[in-house]
């Protein structure tokens, strides 16, 4: 059976979910289908979608992810939901600038700014 | 101290994307013994997983009969890859650009895109089953 690793942290703030990636790589498939899972499951248990998804660990994705967060912003969106990434390092920033995802996703420093930006 | 001599390897690997993982923590270990920077160890790391994962999907379309053949050379100035699957090969040419209109929503269509801005060469064979990949430590400059 597959080993199914804990790999986000939700942490439940007044007007926002913030959802925090635990590991420092995220590669494997196996990985990004519990991503995706974790996440849904975030999603299907909110009302009103205001979510913020916390990089601080992250140092290394591979595109497969840049698609999860796709599917995943246009599940919120769908639902009227708003969707913040934050803490983003600088060598991860410039992947989401080389593929211009920089025009889609809403991107703040740190989490304390992207729950004002939610507010 | 950075090694004289340059480190060069040919391996079979099986065709799923965590096989790649040994050759890969070798391939970084040598590169920063070499002394390339942390940004180009990124930017190799990422091409790598990013052209691997195609050879998986793309060119081997999943098959686990199917394998992957990776050789590199890595020396004090430059480090070249070349990955090879056994599938009927592509036409880069023929992948739309996933910055352009609603193809930034597309949630795939992005690893030849990164590999192209993190290595100074990304070339494919004429069949289409072979990506050549390399990286110099000093962008070469055209005189």
């Amino acid at each position: 059976m597959a080993d199914i690793k804990p790999n986000v942290q939700v942490d439940y703030k007044d007007h926002a979910t913030v959802v925090t990636f635990v590991d420092r790589k995220i590669l494997e498939e196996q990985d990004i289908r519990g991503l995706q899972d974790s996440l849904n499951s975030v999603l299907d248990q909110m009302d009103d979608i205001c979510l913020v998804l916390d990089f601080c660990n992250v140092e290394f994705l591979s595109s497969a992810v840049l698609g999860l967060l796709l599917r995943l912003s246009k599940r919120i969106h769908e639902r009227n939901g708003k969707l913040t990434l934050c803490s983003i390092s600088p060598k991860i920033y410039e992947v989401f600038k080389i593929t211009q995802l920089t025009k889609v996703f809403e991107i703040s420093d740190n989490v304390e700014n992207a729950l004002a930006d939610l507010a | 101290m950075t090694p004289e001599t340059p480190a060069s390897c040919s391996i079979v690997l099986e065709s799923r994307p965590s096989a790649l993982e040994g050759i890969c923590q070798q391939i970084l270990t040598e590169l920063k013994a070499f002394s390339f920077s942390e940004d180009d160890v990124f930017g190799v790391h990422l091409a790598l997983e990013e052209a691997f994962l195609n050879a998986v999907k793309h060119g081997n379309k999943m098959d686990p009969t199917k394998t992957i053949k990776i050789e590199y050379t890595i020396d004090r100035g430059k480090v070249e890859i070349a990955i090879t699957d056994e599938g009927d090969g592509f036409d880069p040419s023929n992948i739309p650009d996933p910055r352009v209109g609603d193809n930034l929503f597309r949630p795939e269509g992005r690893g030849l895109l990164l590999i192209g801005a993190y290595m100074d060469v990304m070339e494919y064979n004429d069949s289409g089953n072979c990506v050549f990949m390399a990286k110099y430590k000093r962008k070469p400059t055209n005189n």
